[in-house]
């Protein structure tokens, strides 16, 4: 890392700490969005962003999660946090078994296959599969996270409790990049046929992308449970995916400051001009359109391009 | 002693057949040379050992071990490496990243061992690294080590794909065309580094059109022409044969 | 987020036996798979000579079925011309507009990126997709609108006593039609052969003398019209429309695309025919709640089992 690069990390690192002393109820919660964004945009990073994979449906597994943790809690009663290993192994299982079968496919069969995927897993919580997803109302009564006897419930607490998750991600993810396991998904992105020619077992890698990034997609999903208290079908369309999938294009695949960056453009942003909020969507397609001519690179692109 | 074995080795396309019942054998520790006109099958001969095609019939043996219906990447764990002819680095990764591909299948570490950092997984990685860059010193381009693969000249890119495919410690490189867009020069270096890869006791079978390195580096021709082997045998004997001059030399004259 | 996309609910509750309903429901299904057929043309052309899939297509056919509605209400077509001169006139002038759409779509989304990465179009595909979307959305509003069901006739056929809707019967039949004529435009004109030739080989094409952007432009014109033409259609036989209906649609009709071979123009139709077929019948015999998933489930099993589709072609990767 350069200087500067070092300095910014220091800044926004710092700012971050003590953002919850000098920032309103309102855009702690703001923030609180964008840190989930955060998350589950990190956790795509490594499927479209590190491994070139085309995953339009990166909702389902947050999904997966969310509800895994939702209706553990509220049928055992089991305390939220500690569904949050389960709910990553379910969301991690559920997108292997289903990324088996068309991980293979090609750039935008790939696509098109996870938006079907996404949309399956949507529809079937409408319709309350096996009777536990409550079907359009969702799942409520989710009991606040209780952190050793301290219950989480402020904005302020989310904020760290958030923002904590997303450190330590970027903490093990900066970690997996400079590994074995990190350079094989680049090569993967970069030309499968040479990294197949070269030893690296591609088939095991892509699937174990999906699952390590759908897995931490489902933990996120957690943490949305957690602070919502209720979810449905509604928080897990298309519209989750498109934005995700946003974030890590437009902020930059495979830079997880690029990520970071889009995050806070592509969810705080338009909390910031909530006069405009209904015109939204349409700047975001003129700026995909706009960004893929003048910087398909993202804003902060992976180093070396 | 033989190390690779093709027997009968036949492909087809569609209604095209790209190889016609091949035979060759490739002793160990030899350069080989498979060469003939365009589209003579060659690098579909290749495709089909390294496993990127599957044969429609005959038999590819590898130091005792069938090789057909493996996957690739099993395929090079065996012990062949192999360059591409149309120059396949992975672009934006840097040179010494290039490399470590080829020590990856030697490596175990995971995704926890990575989050982790656990010591196996360290001394591991340094390992790689020194491996690697060895192998960039060995192919002359250690001083590069942190530039991008897609920054280098075109010359010092052929030779960055050696180094990822001898990072793998093959038994047998398989070379398509590495002398492909070099000048004399360039070239005259090439044949000097295949000697040294050669005197690490590593087997070559290359596939080329420039013809003073077939024939200065190589010990054994194997001479294709429309998919069919059509001779076999030293330099000097296969340039004096009169259907190789017919069918390549005389009519598709690339020297 | 207003964009909650639900197709519309279909309510066929026919009293009479079951070879009654089962009938009503294949000429139902054919009627639907019409639309898909005509959309997945789109796609497929696109497809076939770009190698892109065209996520905006189904917001093309959505500015059909709006176009249509503005223009059936305000130049009040059906009372001058009669229903049936009033619809072709209607259906003509939405085709030609949804067309020009198509081809400005194209300059601004799509040429510039000629060359580029495969991921960089995909991206800008989906930006189109937004953007058009939302564009409806902010003239016309997030809500569902409504095709005035005075201007058109409620006759049913009656068809060796089953009584089908009019609307129904034009449907499949203008489809056919539309279907056949593209069908003998590729396959007999000249300049159905220049799409033909890009679609095997731009390149050669190009040395050819072909001039391959007049033919990609082609495409963008002649798909988007049909595309509308289906929007339009949508519009007449369900009476609602709404902004985001151009992505259920576009996903079923590109399924309907890759069931029939990508890229294959008469596959495009049958896979189109065969899909609304299968949602019908899935739909009412299997469960109403799951009708849209049929289709990516149609899709997603024929990505798995022959992805080259029902009438295509196995090409090999070049290595």
């Amino acid at each position: 890392m350069g200087r500067f690069t070092s300095f910014t990390a220091a800044l926004f690192i710092a700012l971050m700490a003590t953002a919850p002393l000098f920032l309103n109820a309102y855009y702690i919660d703001v923030l609180n969005s964008i840190g989930l964004y955060a998350l589950l945009a990190l956790s795509l990073n490594l499927i479209l962003g590190e491994a070139g994979l085309f995953n339009m449906g990166h909702a389902a597994f947050y999904a997966m999660g969310a509800y895994t943790a939702a209706i553990l809690n509220t049928r055992y009663q089991i305390p939220i946090l500690w569904t949050l290993p389960l709910s990553g192994l379910v969301a991690g299982l559920f997108a292997l078994a289903i990324a088996r079968p068309v991980v293979h496919l090609r750039g935008d069969y790939l696509l098109i296959v996870t938006i079907g995927i996404g949309e399956i897993v949507r529809i079937a919580l409408i319709n309350d599969v096996f009777g536990i997803t409550g079907g359009a109302n969702g799942v409520f009564g989710i009991s606040r996270p209780d952190f050793f006897g301290f219950v989480i419930r402020q904005p302020q607490h989310f904020y760290y409790l958030i923002w904590g998750f997303v450190a330590l991600s970027i903490f093990l993810f900066l970690r997996l990049k400079q590994s074995r396991f990190g350079r094989a998904l680049n090569y993967l992105r970069e030309d499968e046929i040479a990294a197949e020619g070269s030893g690296v077992n591609t088939a095991y890698y892509k699937l174990a992308v999906f699952g390590l990034g759908a897995a931490w997609a489902g933990m996120a999903g957690t943490l949305f449970a957690a602070k919502m208290t209720i979810i449905s079908p509604e928080s897990f369309s298309f519209w989750e995916s498109v934005v995700l999938f946003m974030i890590v294009i437009l902020g930059g695949a495979g830079n997880m400051a690029g990520v970071l960056l889009a995050s806070f453009l592509v969810i705080g942003l338009p909390e910031l001009f909530r006069e405009f909020s209904s015109a939204r969507m349409l700047v975001f397609g003129l700026v995909m359109m706009v960004m893929m001519v003048v910087r398909p690179q993202g804003l902060l692109p992976a180093r070396g391009r | 002693m033989d190390l690779l074995t093709l027997h009968h080795l036949t492909k087809t396309f569609g209604g095209l057949t790209a190889v016609k019942d091949v035979s060759f054998s490739v002793d160990q520790g030899a350069v080989v040379g498979l060469i003939g006109p365009n589209g003579a099958g060659k690098t579909t001969v290749f495709n089909l050992i390294t496993g990127q095609y599957r044969s429609d019939q005959g038999e590819i043996t590898f130091a005792g071990a069938r090789l057909n219906g493996l996957r690739t990447h099993r395929i090079i764990t065996l012990g062949i490496a192999r360059t591409f002819q149309n120059i396949r680095l992975f672009q934006q990764l840097t040179v010494l990243e290039n490399v470590l591909a080829g020590c990856h299948y030697r490596m175990r570490s995971g995704i926890l061992g990575a989050m982790l950092r656990l010591p196996a997984q360290q001394r591991e990685e340094r390992e790689a690294m020194e491996r690697a860059l060895q192998e960039l010193e060995f192919v002359g381009l250690g001083q590069q080590a942190s530039t991008v693969a897609k920054n280098l000249a075109y010359g010092d890119q052929r030779r960055l794909e050696i180094a990822r495919a001898l990072a793998t410690q093959p038994r047998l490189l398989i070379l398509d065309e590495p002398a492909g867009g070099m000048n004399e020069q360039e070239t005259g270096a090439l044949i000097g580094l295949i000697g040294r890869i050669q005197a690490r006791g590593v087997t070559v079978l290359l596939i080329e059109h420039d013809m003073r390195l077939v024939m200065r580096a190589c010990e054994k021709l194997v001479v294709l022409e429309y998919g069919g082997k059509i001779a076999e045998g030293p330099p000097d004997q296969v340039r004096c044969d009169p259907r190789v001059i017919e069918a390549y030399l005389g009519a598709d004259d690339e020297t | 987020m207003p964009a909650t996309w639900r197709s519309f609910p279909f309510n066929l509750n026919y009293p009479g036996g079951f070879v009654e309903e089962f009938l009503q429901q294949l000429t139902n299904g054919l009627a639907v798979g019409g639309i898909y057929a005509l959309i997945a043309l789109g796609y497929t052309m696109v497809y076939g000579v770009l190698k892109l899939i065209n996520f905006a297509h189904g917001d093309l056919f959505t500015y059909g079925a709006y176009l249509g509605l503005t223009l059936l209400t305000s130049l009040a077509l059906t009372d001058r011309l009669g229903f049936f001169m009033g619809v072709l006139v209607l259906a003509l002038m939405v085709m030609g507009l949804v067309a020009v759409l198509g081809a400005i779509l194209e300059r601004a989304a799509y040429r510039p990126l000629r060359g580029s990465p495969r991921l960089s179009a995909v991206v800008s595909a989906l930006g189109a997709s937004i953007f058009l979307q939302n564009t409806l959305m902010l003239i016309y509003g997030a809500r569902f609108q409504v095709y005035p069901d005075n201007i058109l006739p409620v006759a049913s056929l009656d068809l060796f006593g089953l009584q089908i809707p009019l609307m129904r019967v034009l449907i499949v039949l203008a489809s056919v039609v539309m279907m056949v004529a593209l069908y003998l435009f590729i396959q007999k004109t000249k300049i159905g052969a220049a799409i033909r030739a890009a679609a095997i080989d731009q390149g050669a094409a190009r040395l050819m003398g072909i001039d391959v952007n007049r033919v990609i432009l082609l495409v963008f014109l002649l798909g988007p019209a049909l595309g509308g033409a289906a929007g339009l259609m949508v519009g007449l036989y369900y009476g609602q429309i709404n902004f985001t209906m151009g992505w259920v649609y576009g996903m079923k009709a590109f399924t309907a695309a890759i069931l029939g071979g990508i890229g294959n123009i008469p596959g495009a139709m049958v896979g189109g025919l065969l899909l609304g077929v299968v949602e019908a019948m899935g739909a009412a015999y299997l469960s109403i709640a799951w009708k849209d998933a049929i289709a990516f489930c149609v899709l997603i099993l024929i990505l798995i089992v022959r992805p080259t589709g029902l009438l295509g072609e196995r090409v090999a990767d070049k290595v």
